[in-house]
């Protein structure tokens, strides 16, 4: 029996090509790995509960899509198809070629050509509990399984709102003619089975005899012929994919695996370009998910600069500096990615490497001594621009007789997070360094700040030995505590969750908790990790207001859809940004709070209308 | 039905409207939404440039509308359009909740708009004129100015109603104040609140107020914090010149950053004195928001039932602002005062006289 | 005045015709609200930094305008990117955008 034809050149040359390609890339990513992480790998590959896990995730991720299946079912089942479908046909159609074959060692083309090589009989319906004719089923069936989701990927680049998605990836030429070469393969397999099956009579499934059957009876000229064409064309459109797939997109296939392994291996992201960065670059699908996660995109029209073209621009290198200064660092496209990929930290890279040149002088800070407290209050720059919020902190305080030092009461001292989104880090350790000498002065267990954005550096990069609370938290604990005692004021309410608390600090509940003892909390259209920046993000560096007051109007719509009285949140940075465009009232929950202490109310809401008031008669 | 007008707004400029179309023999109605007509005049004590009394402006309004059925309490819920003229729905309304303040995308939802209906009345006429008017800013929305938080901030209309009231302008702790700011532009001149033009009237207020703060305590320190002085009229700049060399009021060009409460009741301000480029901080005793004009709440509803153009402030466009100020595009439909941005009381009775003028000049030819 | 070669005394004045003025356009360029400030003083009063040193934001940008960039270069060191002034400004300038533009100037130009 013949096993070589000369057309299963290019998918072997292309073969060759990509498993060193991918070897390459692997050993690059390994022979960069700083020596602590080589010997987290070196360890974790040496433990099988790891090695477990990795690979199961492999299965669940890169086959089976779950993490796009639960977002997307319809795109889950599409990428499913293709690469459970591509990876079932491959070990299946090697399984099917041993029976023809006794031996172990065919030659890689084989299986995959294996119907050009064995044109059997035609098979029988009573005969499809025979092996080969099983196999020769099950081949076709997942054939098929392949070509619906390649129906569905058609379906999906024409009308992207049949599936739930308003924008799909706007790719580069090189990403369109990949996608074309794998786009044919399938079609192209098709229909080399099905002329084969045809014209010898034999050695197709239900699908590829019956369809080779009407082609050759359809078709003019030589069956065997156009079987022949048709099998250098999908050996060529394979190679040519091989070929094609280390710098295209694709490499994400081969990337995200090891990708999971690091992961597992404990190897975690860094602050500078290294070779998880650029394996997490790689390991980008582009699947677009993250366009319409981001707001930019959805309320303000910013099309160019989502998580996809970012990462896109980082694997070739050219990320142009608006692309890397356009972003909330919200986090919404890292919630949504189903590879996992922390995007923020990506872009925050690059930031580093725009910011880290510039150089900063803080030597007119001079250190005095603060005093003494249990209790240290940082209310943050913004909240100087909100008053109502540290006033009602203090209020708070006096009420459960806390002996509390209220550290920046005239004035400030950044928290170094905003010079940090700009990637000026060294920048922000020396006004972190600053604060920490100041905040361990005061003796004090417990450092309290209403600011999100303050609370997010405190805890990830102050190192401090005190416990480090947001206002909502330590609200919630006072209560708890029964330190105060609050009544319900029964305002219908809707909390907007700030970015640097609920993704960014993971509290959602601590919030919701305390509003639900002093009013009617009705929930948000987006909520929790799907909530929506309210645009005053420091992370946007370089966007027009007028941009902005769109991501804020968008936002408010969302949040007031339901007509609460009140729209709380507990960062005064939204607070402020919400004030601009909204006709319902803003307020902090420290203010809800504090209002909700018996007798203690301090400010009428503004929907009560009264009249000029306060001066004394 | 020949001559019949209905005026909605019964301020300064529905007054003055009013009482001319009277005066030319047509028969006018005014619908005014609170319990009485006067507007934001009467709710002022003395007006610039002159400090005449705002009552006897109001006054002379009110002579002129003897002829005028005056309808208060009435607030405008439908306007229907047929080929006679125009029939206007007005209910006897008890709002539940309102919010006067910038008509952002969000009021404009109609959330805020929330009325029970106590009884309601059908009028019909040839023509309308319009003259809502406007509402001051809200100035708790500038909150780091301390309004509604701090008891010693208040509005330069809270002032107005001490300085009619007669009584001593004293602290919240019942103190003489010592130094006294007046804060200029608060809610206009400002992207931050959504409004970018000049509310015009606030740069004189302020010169006023600080004068009569000055005239009534001698020896307090009188600032004012601005980033321009626009005292673009006749004898503006005369009273100006008159709070420097008569009153010693002292002028500081910077925009009031932000304020803090001392534990006495007494407001530490922050601001830029821009000329010597230094940030400066002051205690004051008193501190007074000069609010800007916003589009009255009542603007955005009825503008919305003739299908009226609105700018992006929300104030009312007219067809032409220079040689059809008054006419709205709509046939029989005129537009007068401040609906269509701010405007001083002497611009608000010129206004509605030409209106006034017009509509008659439409009702006689039956042309706009 | 007659150029002798040498002067005796460094002139004081903004020199507006022979200003750099390529710092304010590289800084125009990437933030176009530079052109929207009307000199309020708002930015440089509710400045964090302003209270503990002379730092004044809003005649940063002011100069560099006129075309003098040299008594701005140590100035611009001490902004810690707070971002109040922007949350502040009643004409929407980008403030810390602009402070990102001026350094890049500064480190591009020299």
């Amino acid at each position: 029996m013949i096993k070589f034809n000369l057309f299963v050149l290019p998918f072997s040359f292309g073969l060759v090509f990509i498993v060193y390609s991918i070897v390459i890339h692997y050993y690059r990513w390994i022979k960069a790995l700083p020596a602590v992480d080589k010997v987290k790998l070196a360890s974790g590959v040496r433990n099988p509960s790891k090695v477990l896990a990795s690979l199961k995730e492999i299965f669940l991720e890169g086959l089976l899509h779950r993490s796009l299946w639960k977002r997307n079912p319809l795109l889950g089942y599409m990428h499913m198809s293709f690469a459970l479908g591509w990876f079932l046909l491959i070990v299946v159609g090697n399984l099917e070629s041993r029976i023809y074959h006794g031996s172990h060692i065919n030659a890689p083309y084989y299986p995959i050509f294996l119907k050009f090589f064995i044109h059997d009989r035609l098979v029988l319906f009573f005969e499809i509990f025979t092996v080969p004719a099983f196999f020769r089923f099950i081949m076709d069936f997942i054939l098929l399984f392949v070509l619906s989701g390649l129906v569905l990927a058609f379906i999906k680049r024409k009308k992207s709102k049949w599936f739930g998605m308003t924008k799909t990836t706007n790719h580069s030429l090189y990403d369109r003619i990949t996608l074309s070469c794998l786009w044919l393969i399938f079609p192209m397999r098709l229909l080399a089975e099905s002329y084969t099956a045809g014209y010898f009579g034999g050695g197709g499934g239900f699908l590829t005899q019956n369809l080779g059957k009407l082609l050759v009876a359809i078709t003019p000229g030589s069956s065997e012929m156009i079987a022949y064409f048709f099998w250098w064309s999908y050996s060529l459109v394979l190679g040519l994919f091989f070929i094609l797939m280390p710098n295209s997109r694709y490499m994400h296939i081969p990337s995200e695996m090891l990708l999971i392994v690091f992961r597992h291996c404990g190897i975690q992201p860094k602050k500078w370009g290294s070779s998880f960065s650029s394996l997490e670059a790689h390991s980008c699908s582009r699947c677009g998910v993250c366009i319409d996660a981001c707001q930019l995109n959805f309320a303000a029209g910013i099309t160019n600069i989502q998580a996809v073209y970012f990462i896109r621009g980082l694997r070739e290198q050219c990320v142009p500096e608006n692309i890397a200064l356009t972003c909330m660092v919200c986090g919404r496209c890292q919630e949504a990615c189903p590879v996992g990929i922390k995007v923020d930290s990506l872009r925050l890279i690059k930031r580093r490497e725009i910011g880290s040149g510039q150089v900063s002088d803080f030597s007119y800070l001079k250190n005095g001594h603060p005093g003494f407290a249990d209790v240290v209050y940082f209310a943050g720059c913004m909240s100087h621009l909100t008053p109502s919020i540290p006033i009602a902190m203090e209020g708070i305080f006096k009420e459960a007789g806390v002996n509390y030092l209220f550290l920046d009461r005239s004035g400030s001292i950044c928290c170094g997070r905003p010079l940090m989104l700009a990637g000026k880090d060294k920048q922000a350790n020396e006004l972190i360094e600053f604060n920490k000498i100041l905040i361990r002065q005061t003796r004090a267990k417990l450092l309290v700040t209403s600011c999100p954005i303050c609370y997010k550096v405190f805890r990830e990069e102050y190192n401090l030995p005190i416990r480090i609370q947001h206002h909502s938290q330590y609200l919630l604990e006072l209560v708890k505590d029964g330190r105060i005692a609050l009544q319900s004021q029964h305002r219908r309410v809707v909390y907007h969750d700030p970015c640097d608390l609920g993704r960014g600090g993971n509290i959602y509940e601590a919030p919701r908790e305390l509003l639900g003892k002093i009013s009617d909390l009705v929930p948000a259209v987006k909520e929790c990790a799907d909530a929506l920046c309210c645009g005053g993000s420091l992370g946007l560096l370089n966007t027009p207001v007028k941009k902005k007051d769109e991501l804020t109007k968008n936002a408010l719509e969302y949040l007031l859809k339901d007509r609460p009285d009140i729209l709380v949140t507990a960062c005064p940075l939204c607070k402020k940004t919400f004030s601009k465009h909204s006709g319902t009232e803003v307020r902090d929950i420290a203010e809800m709070v504090h209002d909700a202490i018996p007798g203690r109310l301090i400010r009428k809401t503004l929907a009560a209308k009264e009249p000029a008031r306060l001066l004394a008669d | 039905m020949e001559n019949t007008v209905i005026v909605i707004g019964g301020g300064i400029s529905g007054m003055t409207a009013s009482g001319m179309l009277a005066l030319q023999g047509m028969k006018v109605t005014l619908l005014e939404k609170e319990a009485e007509t006067g507007g934001h005049v009467a709710r002022w004590d003395r007006l610039f440039p002159d400090r005449k009394k705002a009552a006897e402006v109001l006054d002379f309004a009110r002579e002129g509308m003897k002829n005028v059925n005056v309808v208060t309490g009435a607030e405008v819920t439908g306007i229907s359009w047929h080929d006679k003229g125009f029939t206007v729905t007005s209910g006897i309304m008890q709002p539940a909740s309102s919010v006067p303040g910038p008509e952002s995308l969000i009021a404009n939802s109609g959330s805020l708009i929330n009325e029970i209906a106590a009884g309601e009345s059908n009028y019909t006429a040839r023509a309308l004129v319009l003259a809502m008017g406007f509402d001051l800013f809200e100035a708790r929305k500038k909150e780091e100015y301390g309004y509604g938080i701090y008891n010693n901030v208040i509005t330069s209309a809270d002032l107005e109603e001490k300085f009619k009231s007669g009584k001593d302008i004293l602290t919240s702790e019942g103190k003489i104040p010592a130094r006294i700011g007046f804060v200029h532009c608060v809610g206009s001149r400002d992207e931050k609140v959504g409004n970018l033009y000049c509310s015009k009237v606030c740069c004189v207020t302020g010169v006023k107020q600080a004068i009569e703060m000055k005239e009534m305590y001698p020896s307090a320190e009188v600032f004012n914090f601005y980033m321009d002085l626009r005292m673009f009229d006749r004898h503006f700049e005369e009273l100006y010149y008159e709070a420097q060399q008569k009153w010693g009021v002292s002028f500081i060009r910077g925009r009031l950053a932000e304020c803090a409460e001392n534990p006495d009741g007494t407001i530490i301000l922050k601001t830029e004195d821009t000329l010597t480029g230094k940030p400066l901080k002051m205690t004051v005793d008193l501190l007074v928001l000069l609010s800007g004009f916003v589009p009255a709440s009542g603007t955005a509803k009825i503008a919305g039932m003739l299908g009226l153009q609105r700018g992006t402030d929300g104030f009312v466009n007219s067809a032409d602002s220079h040689s059809m100020n008054n006419l709205s595009g709509i046939p029989g439909v005129f537009l007068t005062g401040a609906l269509k941005g701010p405007i001083s009381i002497s611009e608000a009775i010129a206004d509605a006289r030409a209106t006034a003028l017009l509509l008659a000049d439409y009702l006689k030819s039956g042309k706009p | 005045m007659i150029d002798f070669g040498y002067t005796l005394t460094k002139d004081r004045q903004l020199d507006y015709d022979h200003g750099d003025f390529r710092y304010f356009r590289f800084v125009k360029a990437l933030e176009p609200s530079i052109d929207l400030c009307i000199g309020c003083g708002s930015c440089s009063a509710t400045c964090s930094a302003a209270q503990f040193t002379d730092f004044n934001i809003r005649k940063l940008h002011t100069v560099i305008r006129r075309g003098d960039i040299e008594s701005i270069k140590a100035e611009l060191r001490k902004c810690m990117f707070c971002g109040k002034c922007q949350l502040i400004c009643p004409r929407g300038v980008n403030l810390r955008n602009l402070i990102l533009a001026m350094n890049r100037a500064i480190e591009q130009l020299g």
